[in-house]
């Protein structure tokens, strides 16, 4: 981040000799070149980003829809029973067997989803960066108490352990219920983020800057987690995965409350009233499953798209880009691998 | 030596820790601890004067005694295998898990096996020949793998191969016709049983783990020691296995342990779904039946299961990777 603190480490580093003080303007036109333009040519050239991207921005679209409501509520009745998807463009997606329109179902649980989605993959990646930097960086005592922590929390099955909490806790805010399906995400990831930064704080550049006297969250905030970005990206990913995954298996079996119906209790509904026993009802087992793949899949496809950004070993190898972009970003991760 | 004992210590003290956790959530459970347990007993009409020795013969834990008394108790059972009585099934849980462990354990390392060979597998060959139509094409699937639940997998293998084509059954481990025993119709029902929860729970796992060999195959690929190697003139054979295969696998095989926990909690979902008379299917008619001892055995034995495979993952680690055997067990 261009603060303050970043003319003073380039000052230190060019000496008094430099006159040529960048301006505020011109740091933050170099950082917005340096860490938001080039990331998103790069990412965009990859085909994966772009349709990553397109998919993503579907579900946006349908969770604008929803919050500025402008496509019908579900209810029961509101046309005739099972209709099959493309039959009548009133209802394009076809009804359940109480005459629902599931185009109305999907829609209407879309920014309940991407609410719990966020929640999950921010508080696992969140917690598990702060833990696993804290206890591969301080090492000692710090780090063997987070350890013995974090193991056992990883000891603990995840799903069981939610199904134990979701019927202790009844959650029904997305966001709480994003927290709870990755309760104990977090441990499994922090200890393999512990193990990169042990192999980072081994550098010259973080040696250097701890001789300097640099403060430890100073290091951690500038030195180590840029360092630990492609990384965590690409693990925000899973964990948003995951949280889908897990809530949409809970909401299937009956576990988690209802609120409503959302794409768990849509399959669940689908699963149980006769869609697993004919051709009739099929589409209404399979509408939901596609709204759930096509979600992971569109984030697994930005995240394999955005590897490539921060990943120049696999960038190069694979088509190789421009060699400028290629040698700055070099530096910046080369540590990692 | 040390570290290995050191390692196998530190289940028993894993274990008591979860087992105090799941005795917090008993307690944590809505309506007070017993009351839903009480109102249930009553409902089912055993007499008022004897639902407390009920609920400590259920549950192991004297309703009316302090808090830190419960606790002992139930860590006493716990530690003598007595998990209390299933209320719904009637039975021992202790008995009921016995029966339903063997079959978790069957399709988890069943399943994980397989994914594993087979993602390493296509994984190293889509590495070696990087940019072709197999690795296009595989590294497309491998994402789209990803991105689909196992549990719909299941779904839709039930959907056609179960229900509509009628291939294979759609509930329980074994044919209830069968008699066990050392039998081939035996061994043949249970395979014809398990195979489509195996199949199911194996084709998610695929993709990850191909596009995670691709990856690290690559890398080790560029490593200099590859380029040594060749230029020393060794077999292909040889570098394949023991300088690429080696090194691209490393970094997986720790993942793994994370895996099998994922795994072993995926099962609930999975055994609900074809009837399968596991674990984690047995928890889930607990949660239903409000039968709190027998979800709480479930939920024990998982989390016990876990550990033990974490702790034998862990300590063969040292087979494959000879830095850690030399005793040093921090690594840094």
């Amino acid at each position: 981040m261009a603060t303050e603190a970043d003319s003073t480490d380039e000052i230190d580093w060019r000496s008094e000799a430099s006159s040529v003080e960048m301006s505020r303007r011109e740091r933050l036109r170099e950082f917005g070149r340096r860490w938001i333009y080039e990331p998103a040519v790069i990412a965009w050239a990859d085909m994966r980003t772009r349709i990553g991207l397109l998919i993503l921005s579907v579900y946006g679209l349908m969770a604008m829809v929803e919050v500025f409501g402008l496509w019908r509520n579900p209810s029961t009745n509101q046309a005739d029973p099972l209709l099959k998807p493309f039959e009548t463009m009133q209802f394009p997606l076809g009804t359940t067997q109480s005459g629902v329109d599931l185009l109305a179902l999907i829609i209407d649980s879309t920014p309940f989803i991407l609410l719990m989605v966020l929640a999950g993959g921010v508080w696992a990646t969140g917690i598990a960066v702060l833990v696993g930097t804290v206890s591969g960086y301080k090492g000692g005592t710090v780090d063997n108490i987070i350890t013995s922590i974090s193991d056992f929390f990883m000891a603990i099955p995840g799903l069981p352990l939610v199904i134990v909490l979701a019927i202790t806790f009844k959650p029904e805010n997305p966001i709480f219920l994003g927290v709870i399906l990755t309760i104990n995400y977090w441990a499994g990831l922090g200890r393999s983020i512990r193990s990169q930064v042990l192999s980072i704080r081994e550098s010259s550049y973080i040696e250097a800057a701890r001789t300097m006297g640099t403060s430890t969250p100073r290091i951690l905030l500038k030195d180590v987690l840029p360092n630990l970005m492609p990384y965590v990206m690409v693990n925000f990913v899973l964990a948003a995965r995951y949280t889908i995954f897990a809530s949409v298996g809970l909401y299937f079996l009956g576990v988690l409350p209802y609120t409503g119906q959302n794409w768990g209790v849509t399959l669940n509904y689908a699963y149980e009233r006769g869609g697993l026993l004919t051709m009739e009802a099929f589409h209404w087992l399979l509408v939901p499953i596609v709204a759930i793949v096509g979600l992971t899949f569109g984030l697994i496809l930005v995240s394999q798209g955005l590897d490539r950004v921060f990943n120049p070993q696999v960038r190069t190898r694979l088509t190789g880009e421009s060699e400028s972009i290629e040698e700055e970003s070099d530096t910046t991760t080369s540590g990692l691998m | 030596m040390n570290y290995y004992l050191r390692r196998t210590l530190r289940i028993p003290l894993t274990v008591f820790a979860v087992a105090t956790l799941s005795f917090g959530l008993i307690r944590l459970l809505p309506g007070g601890p017993f009351t839903q347990l009480r109102v249930q007993l009553l409902r089912q009409g055993v007499p008022a004067e004897q639902v407390d020795a009920r609920i400590q013969a259920l549950q192991n834990i004297r309703p009316e005694a302090p808090l830190w008394q419960q606790y002992l108790d139930y860590l006493v059972g716990v530690v003598q295998l007595d998990l209390g009585e299933s209320i719904s099934y009637g039975a021992p849980v202790l008995e009921i898990i016995a029966r339903a462990l063997p079959w978790t354990v069957l399709l988890v390392v069943v399943s994980t096996v397989l994914m594993f060979v087979i993602g390493v597998l296509i994984g190293a060959v889509q590495a070696y020949w990087e940019g072709s139509i197999f690795d296009t094409v595989f590294s497309g699937s491998s994402i789209f793998l990803m991105a689909v639940p196992y549990y719909i997998f299941a779904v839709i293998f039930l959907f056609f191969l179960g229900y509509q084509f009628q291939l294979f059954p759609t509930g329980n481990a074994v044919a209830r016709t069968v008699e066990a025993g050392f039998t081939l119709e035996y061994f043949t029902s249970v395979l014809h049983h398990a195979a489509l929860p195996i199949i199911a729970f194996t084709i998610g796992g695929i993709g990850s783990t191909a596009l995670n060999m691709r990856s690290n195959s690559i890398q080790v690929l560029g490593k200099e020691y590859v380029e040594v190697a060749r230029l020393r003139g060794l077999s292909d054979g040889r570098i394949a296995t023991r300088y690429v295969a080696q090194n691209a696998i490393l970094p997986m095989y720790t993942g793994l342990l994370l895996l099998i926990g994922f795994r072993l909690g995926g099962t609930v979902v999975l055994e609900e779904i074809f009837s399968y008379p596991g674990l984690g299917y047995y928890l889930i008619e607990a949660v239903n039946a409000n039968d709190y001892p027998l979800m709480m055995g479930c939920f024990l034995v998982i989390t016990v299961t876990l550990v033990v495979a974490v702790c034998v993952a862990d300590l063969t680690y040292g087979l494959i990777d000879p830095r850690i055997s030399a005793g040093d067990t921090d690594g840094y």
